[in-house]
């Protein structure tokens, strides 16, 4: 089976479908390889070192009509599908919902089509999901253009001119490119605040080390497939409220809030982005459903009452040696998923080949039926946890004390002076015994049990007093007790010499 | 003042002497246990031990034992035993081991009991001997069996499940009873030797009491019930000490009692649990052992030692959890491999051991000790727990129940508030596993099903010799 990698034609694009790293991973699932001359040039891959990842390079027409599989980044361009050989399999980013009349052309030259931005939002296809690898990169991209439009440090410094404050940032939407925007802020040493409609989110964008804004108000917006839903108005309302207050105070603000083929919320308002201090900046990372911000302009950097507004809607294309990178990583598990260069099959009876197969053998498979989805387990009664408190130490220490208060009182009753003494001894040892031992490094315990085994085979003195006795049954007795004592001895001492040998730094 | 039982021989050195020799091997005995404390000593105390023992056992033998023909082939022997014991005994058998040697320690406390009562003859009973002789014997006896119960079901000869008899509280309490009265009544009562019968009748209640008792237990208790039994042993060995007037018994049994008595008690708090709790058995029968709604929790990500392996290389800190699967698959050696490999990458490789993992006390650090693991790099739960979520890779190696998050997080579980190494908190976690199966506990493990979990199915030694290979 062959691969084809084709350069990207779309204007402005650098990324390449895949790197020269996953090319060998290719090879090695048992597929061969054919990339098109300088494929990889605006991603920094020459052409040599997919030769050297055992790839050939051949011209644009040659990739097309050979290859049994396509492997691309951006939806085909008209022309391009009819480059194709009939029955081949094209897997890129397609946007199904929106490109019907592709789908139709794809199905009519009988190419087969796997959209990779149609994989099902499952665990076991995290590996899979292409617009998690490029809404990573969009978030992370997303900081680094806000930093060098910024015109002062994100981290706080006391320097010998002067102190500088931290910059403060505000991200609305905690998804995947929320997070990896919050992440790279407060790695540049940026104050950064995140909101986000689902709670859920809370806990990953405080361990992110961000501060996670809350509305006075109650409402879950956690949706189906991972994004979030469309709120009430009284939400909405308590929402823009808190941008408003916030955007006075911040320095940047990237928003998120896309909606999968839908227009955009608006979010920032043209009357938040003048409360803005002069030379903020805005990332709208929602700009390609026409932006959360009422001023984005698709593409451009605008400048609007001294703010900086930024629209780009090619993020993970301006890092597109990592996004060429994390993208061929998501083919290389697709393919491996799809049987390797061997089996290669499109098996619909596995649900994300299902979901993500938008046409097979001249067929337009999309929408993929729907699978029935397990509804979320109910909210957990929030029941008292039974204070269920570690009462094995004192419960112990009572049974000791107790048993100890009964022996002296019963026993003590009578008892000769000499039996004082041996109390006296034997309680003492205990107390002894237990300083000595809350000492012992955990690490230790085994051979301390070991140790004390052979200590205990101390009562080897016990046999040893009545073996010269005179009675036959009282010497057959002590002389087995001593046996095994004996074993005891030399079998616990031994060994934990044996164990401590090994303990090495 | 040291009286010797039955001396028929006038001693080659004074009592005084002995009583010295004694005095020296008790504070011996307490340093060699003060030695465990650090690695750097433990060597040093194992050989306070020896000394101890070895002036103990001299002075006994020039106190005035005339016997000696009988009296050294059987030490000779002894020590032939123990020494081809510890010299053939597996590192993962350990735990066997120890428990065969608790056993010895009882079976030689009711011997040592029975022929103390028989060497009396007919001479006149205190009453407090005899209770002594009373308590040596029916501790001993339940040390015995129960010892030999444990290391059945660590041997996996017995089974592992806990045996739960119908009113088994009800039969325990009354074979306890029954050995005060009337046996025990009936006993101290007896002139001469005339109780024999009675005390032969309480040494048998007390072999059942001790298989009933720890066939009851299940296997992954084994920590606990191997300590307490430890304890137990040092109990029986103080009792004969006082049922023979000998102060070093007492005081060894002492020190190995209240020793073996702080182990049960680490142990059940790390699994949150009383000790009665654990001794009386039954764990995970009761109501609340079925997970709730808990059939379909998700699914589970699967990865490939290649995987593993790069997830490996990529990664600036790694931290490996052992437990018992890791001693029965023997996968040591080879996590140490990988671990070299990775410590000569700069990747910071830490191991991180829960008290109960395995089946002994400290048994994971040996286990990693014979792999040659340096120690300095080997750390306790609590030691690690706080540097989890700056740790790129944890790599739990056959552990279940001491990673599991629901102890933290589902009050209902039956293992909540048990203190667990927070793996989930880290980067990624690759979970090696031979199977879906729940842990001991019978308890689902939500951590298999997290986002950033990773399973690698398979037996733990293969999987990681593969990862080693691709580590390159």
């Amino acid at each position: 089976m062959l691969i084809g990698i084709p350069k990207e034609i779309a204007a402005g694009e650098r990324r390449v479908a895949a790197a020269p790293e996953n090319v060998a991973k290719f090879i090695k699932l048992g597929f061969e390889v054919a990339v098109e001359a300088g494929a990889g040039q605006a991603a920094k891959f020459p052409d040599s070192l997919y030769e050297q990842a055992g790839a050939t390079v051949l011209s644009a027409t040659d990739v097309w009509a050979k290859a049994d599989i396509i492997l691309k980044i951006r939806p085909p361009q008209d022309d391009e599908v009819e480059l194709a050989r009939e029955g081949a399999t094209l897997i890129s980013l397609i946007q199904p919902a929106q490109n019907g009349d592709l789908l139709e052309r794809l199905a009519k030259r009988k190419v087969n089509a796997i959209a990779m931005d149609a994989v099902p939002r499952i665990s076991r296809a995290q590996s899979m999901d292409a617009l998690s690898s490029m809404a990573n990169i969009a978030g992370y991209r997303a900081m680094v253009e806000a930093a060098s439009e910024f015109g002062r440090f994100f981290t706080g410094q006391i320097t010998a001119a002067g102190r500088v404050p931290p910059a403060r940032v505000m991200v609305i939407g905690a998804g995947v490119a929320g997070l990896s925007a919050i992440g790279t802020a407060v790695k540049l040493g940026a104050v950064v605040r995140a909101f986000d409609t689902r709670p859920a989110v809370k806990d990953e964008v405080k361990s992110m080390g961000a501060e996670f804004l809350e509305l006075e108000f109650e409402e879950d917006g956690t949706g189906e497939g991972g994004y979030a839903k469309v709120m009430s108005k009284e939400f909405i309302e308590a929402e823009m409220k808190l941008f408003a207050e916030q955007a006075a105070e911040v320095d940047i603000i990237v928003t998120t809030a896309m909606i999968p083929g839908k227009k955009s919320p608006i979010l920032i308002t043209e009357e938040m982005v003048r409360s803005m201090k002069d030379g903020s900046v805005i990332v709208d990372l929602a700009a390609e459903g026409g932006g959360n911000c009422a001023l984005t302009r698709p593409n451009e950097k605008v400048v609007e009452h001294g703010v900086t507004i930024l629209g780009y809607t090619d993020l993970p294309s301006r890092l597109a040696t990592q996004s060429s990178t994390l993208y061929g990583n998501n083919l290389v598990k697709l393919l491996g998923l799809l049987g390797g260069g061997e089996a290669f099959k499109l098996d619909f009876e596995d649900e994300i080949v299902r979901g993500a197969t938008v046409v097979r053998d001249g067929e337009i498979t999309w929408p993929p039926p729907q699978t029935a989805v397990p509804p979320p387990p109910p909210k957990p009664a929030a029941a008292k946890p039974e204070a269920k408190e570690a009462k094995g130490g004192s419960s112990l220490a009572g049974i000791l004390l107790g048993i100890t208060c009964l022996v002296l009182l019963a026993l003590g009753w009578k008892s000769s002076s000499q039996f004082l003494d041996q109390l006296t001894v034997f309680t003492l040892s205990c107390f002894v015994g237990y300083m000595v031992v809350w000492n012992v490094t955990p690490a230790l315990h085994t051979p301390l049990m070991s140790v004390t085994n052979a200590i205990s085979g101390i009562i080897v003195l016990g046999g040893m007093l009545f073996i010269s006795s005179a009675n036959q049954a009282v010497t057959i007795l002590s002389g087995i007790a001593v046996l095994i004592a004996t074993i005891n001895v030399a079998g616990g001492f031994l060994v934990t010499q044996r164990m401590l040998k090994m303990f090495r730094k | 003042m040291i009286t010797l039982a039955a001396i028929p021989q006038a001693p080659v050195i004074p009592a005084g002497l002995l009583t010295m020799a004694y005095l020296v091997a008790g504070v011996l005995f307490v340093l060699s246990l003060s030695g465990l404390s650090t690695q750097e000593t433990a060597k040093r105390g194992n050989v306070y031990g020896i000394t101890g023992m070895t002036i103990a056992i001299a002075a006994t033998l020039l106190s005035g034992i005339t016997n000696f023909a009988w009296l050294i082939p059987l030490m000779v022997v002894g020590a032939f035993v123990g020494t081809v014991l510890a010299k053939r005994v597996e590192m993962t058998s350990m735990p066997e081991l120890v428990a065969m040697l608790h056993s010895f320690v009882g079976l030689a406390a009711v011997l040592v009991g029975l022929a103390s009562y028989i060497n009396h003859g007919d001479k006149p009973h205190e009453i407090v001997h005899q209770v002594e002789i009373l308590l040596g014997v029916f501790i001993g006896g339940v040390t015995f069996t129960g010892s030999i119960i444990a290391f059945g079901k660590l041997r996996g000869s017995i089974g592992s499940k806990p045996l739960l008899l119908p009113g088994r509280h009800l039969a325990n309490a009354v074979m306890v009873i029954a050995c005060v009265w009337p046996l025990g009544v009936q006993f101290i009562g007896a002139e001469g030797t005339g109780g024999l019968t009675a005390l032969i009748i309480i040494t048998v209640i007390s072999f059942v009491l001790g298989v009933h008792l720890i066939m009851a237990i299940g296997g992954a208790d084994m920590p606990v019930v191997v300590s307490m039994l430890n304890s137990y042993s040092g109990w029986a060995a103080a009792a004969s000490g006082f049922m023979l007037d000998n102060d070093l018994l007492i005081i060894t049994g002492a020190l190995v009692g209240s020793s073996g008595a702080i182990l049960s008690y680490i142990m059940c708090r790390a699994m949150n649990r009383s000790l009665a709790n654990v001794i009386f058995g039954g764990f995970g029968t009761s109501a609340g052992a079925t997970p709730a709604g808990g059939e379909e929790q998700g699914t589970v990500t699967e990865t490939t030692a290649e995987e593993v392996a790069d997830m490996m290389n990529d990664a600036g800190s790694v931290v490996f959890v052992p437990g018992y699967g890791m001693a029965v698959a023997q996968a040591q050696h080879v996590i140490h491999e990988i671990s070299e490999t990775l410590r000569g990458k700069g990747v910071e490789v830490r191991f991180a051991i829960h008290p109960v993992a395995g089946r002994l006390p400290g048994h994971m650090n040996v286990l990693l000790a014979e792999a040659r693991v340096p120690y300095d790099i080997v750390f306790e739960m609590d030691e690690v727990n706080e540097d989890l979520p700056e740790t790129d890779l944890v790599v739990v190696v056959g552990a279940n129940d001491i990673v599991n998050p629901s102890a933290l997080e589902d009050t209902a579980s039956p293992i909540a508030g048990m203190p667990v190494i927070e793996a989930w908190n880290a980067r990624t976690v690759v979970a090696l596993k031979r199977s879906m199966a729940a842990g001991y506990s019978g308890v689902e493990n939500p951590l298999y099903f997290r986002e950033n979990t990773r399973m690698l199915f398979g037996d733990a030694k293969e999987t990681l010799t593969a990862v080693s290979e691709n580590l390159g």
